[in-house]
């Protein structure tokens, strides 16, 4: 087991043809990921590397290959209506790679997304991977390793860090999750740590926020009252200046909210095991299994 | 992306905000024009920079008479204006804006934001006007108010009428409050605003509810449809090195230690500042070179980085996965030969084609200090240029 993608998940490719979306889904193919159709309009009766069937919508896909989640590599501007699209078809995850979407179109679709059974995880993110199994995203597939440790993370680069030294330390992983950077996205914290702590192949959970929003603190509390496993964690961004927005347009100090500090203290007080440096966070999770 | 003063009014009045009448000027000739202009017998002289507490500072002045106009603006103009948001050095004013004066009756706040943990647009109104509203909100989170905007239906009428009684408006006065802020809705999601602070927002005696500072910030995601509030930016206000930068499609944020760091991912690049910080060396800079670099991006960088004079080393820190870590070691090597690099640098690669990115930069007889981890690189490195 793992949680939301494996190996019965039928993947469908939103922005197929383009460079980045063509690269990375030879690089989920590769990797054994079942992708069943990709979407492009206006290039509908393609075929994708020989085999993968091309559609101009996302309900025809679904309806002649039966993909249950979609992985989104379109342009910013066109991304927002993707991910609608996507949940028009009633897709059951959505994994929004893209990154550069206007926040107020992410309002629009996360008021669409409340309604919906569909799930959203990023935008602005690495994507979901449970090792052996399935890869959806961006992520380098070779460093992974399968096993029994949950990963939950808002950046991409900082993820493949962790994932480098669990896996380094002999540690595998059953899914990691890369919610993205964006100020909103589908798919928080609290909804990982809860999938995580329900899979019965899940034995501990590292979880990795950054400055920026109150997520993490809202995760520590959920932690404290709910979480019947061990939870590592770090936060980045002790040394950032408040109001500079580093780099992700949700990694930002403002009205002094969002502090490292802050959410630190948070997470110790919710037994959560917090690494002093990024480079401890592989032995911080040791430390608890 | 921050706009001036001014500029934030201009919108607002497009979009039936009401704003006092003004003028903005970049010499004291064109101060004393546009009072003349604007007639009456008061006036407010407002320096115009991109930071918050312009009034604190010194750069916001009343003038009674046409001479008191000209010896206020040529004082406020080429000032260097120091506000709690400048840092120490300040910021050189550059334009004023000559504003009209307007008869206050009361002060009060009003902010729109996108409230994260709700993911709406949220309207924030408060009596407290002309304080900073994080002191208000520290002090007595209960003085102000909320309405939070549910996307599909726009800011309702009577959302706007909570937030007007609120703040124990009355008869006229509620009716204009109701239009102003649904005008202020309009402006916010047409032209993807991040932020719209409208501190003081004024009753007059008459009524009239009037924006008399405008603080708005917009979406530099969507800047791409936004061509208008595109044009407002103001290179003067912006740091010359970010903006090289941002030529690139890097991100790169000015520190103010000493050591230089190219990272690839924004969580990453925050990391390896914090780990240097923990081994006691200071980030000189924040810098994302993202998913996609090229030699040509990473030369950039480095020549970006290396411009900054307080820089005494840098640390290479990257973990390829779109980045491939050959392309990262050519650009460094390429970059070094370029730049006859005199400061150390230490180099940690990992993930994709990482054998061959350490080939690379082992194989160029450059001074790289190559590093297996990210602690390993960041002890290096703040060793290399503490002096020792």
């Amino acid at each position: 087991m793992a949680i939301w993608v494996d190996e019965n998940t039928k993947l469908l490719c939103q922005g197929i043809t383009g460079s980045t979306g063509s690269f990375h889904c030879k690089q989920m193919m590769a990797y054994g990921t079942k992708l069943v159709a990709g979407v492009t309009p206006g290039k509908g009766g393609q075929t994708f590397e020989g085999s993968v069937p091309v559609f101009n919508t996302v309900k025809q896909a679904v309806a002649e290959t039966g993909a249950n989640a979609s992985v989104i590599y379109v342009p910013p501007p066109f991304a927002a209506d993707a991910i609608l699209e996507a949940v028009a078809a009633g897709v059951e995850l959505i994994i929004a790679i893209t990154e550069g979407i206007p926040v107020l179109d992410m309002v629009k679709v996360k008021a669409v997304l409340q309604d919906s059974d569909s799930r959203l995880v990023g935008p602005n993110c690495p994507g979901v991977i449970s090792p052996g199994k399935c890869k959806i995203g961006i992520m380098p597939g070779h460093i992974h390793l399968p096993g029994r440790v949950g990963v939950v993370s808002r950046s991409g680069t900082l993820t493949y860090e962790a994932v480098g030294q669990l896996t380094a330390l002999g540690i595998g992983q059953s899914t990691c999750v890369g919610i993205g950077g964006d100020p909103v996205n589908g798919t928080n914290f609290i909804d990982v740590l809860e999938a995580f702590n329900e899979d019965p192949d899940t034995d501990a959970v590292i979880m990795i926020g950054e400055i920026g929003g109150t997520a993490e603190e809202q995760a520590a509390a959920w932690v404290k009252a709910n979480m019947k496993k061990p939870v590592a964690g770090f936060i980045a961004g002790t040394t950032a200046p408040p109001g500079r927005r580093m780099g992700h347009a949700g990694a930002i100090i403002s009205g002094g909210k969002g502090t490292a500090a802050d959410k630190i203290a948070a997470m110790e007080a919710a037994g959560i095991k917090v690494a002093a440096t990024p480079a401890e966070m592989g032995s911080a999770l040791a430390s608890l299994l | 992306m921050k706009i001036h003063e001014y500029q934030g009014k201009e919108i607002l009045k497009a979009y039936g905000v009401p704003v006092p009448r003004g003028q903005v000027a970049f010499t004291a000739d064109e101060a004393v024009a546009a009072a003349e202009a604007l007639g009456g017998s008061i006036w407010v002289v407002k320096a115009q920079i991109h930071a918050g507490g312009r009034g604190k500072g010194g750069g916001v002045k009343l003038a009674r008479s046409i001479d008191e106009v000209r010896s206020l603006a040529d004082e406020i103009l080429g000032m260097q204006l120091i506000t709690h948001q400048t840092g120490a050095e300040g910021q050189t004013v550059r334009r004023v804006y000559i504003e009209e004066g307007v008869d206050i009756a009361r002060e009060l706040y009003l902010g729109v934001i996108l409230d994260r943990e709700q993911s709406r647009v949220c309207f924030m109104a408060s009596s407290e006007g002309g304080m900073e509203i994080e002191e208000v909100a520290a002090r007595d989170p209960d003085a102000i108010k909320k309405e939070w905007v549910d996307p599909k239906v726009g800011l309702a009428d009577y959302q706007a009428r909570n937030l007007a009684f609120a703040l124990g408006l009355e008869g006229k006065a509620v009716r204009n409050a109701t239009k102003f802020m649904k005008a202020l809705y309009r402006a916010y999601t047409e032209k993807d605003a991040s932020l719209a602070e409208i501190n003081p927002l004024v009753i007059t005696g008459k009524g009239e509810v009037i924006a008399l500072d405008a603080k708005i910030n917009f979406d530099g995601n969507a800047l791409y449809r936004q061509k208008d509030v595109l044009a407002y930016r103001d290179l003067d206000e912006e740091d010359p090195k970010e903006i090289e930068a941002s030529k690139f499609d890097l991100n790169y944020i000015s520190l103010d230690g000493t050591i230089g760091c190219m990272v690839n991912g924004a969580g990453l690049a925050m990391a390896t500042m914090d780990t240097i910080k923990h081994y006691g060396g200071d980030p000189a800079n924040f810098l994302d070179v993202g998913g996609g670099a090229t030699t040509e991006k990473v030369t950039a960088g480095f020549k970006i980085i290396l411009s900054d004079p307080n820089v005494k080393g840098i640390f290479v820190n990257i973990f390829g996965g779109i980045m491939k870590c050959d392309i990262i070691a050519n650009g460094v090597v390429a970059a070094a030969r370029e730049l006859g690099l005199e400061v150390p640098v230490v180099v940690r690669l990992a993930g994709t084609n990482v054998e061959l990115g350490k080939k690379i930069l082992a194989e160029s007889g450059l001074k790289l200090t190559a590093a297996d981890n990210m602690a390993d690189g960041a002890q290096a490195i703040v060793r290399l240029t503490s002096g020792e």
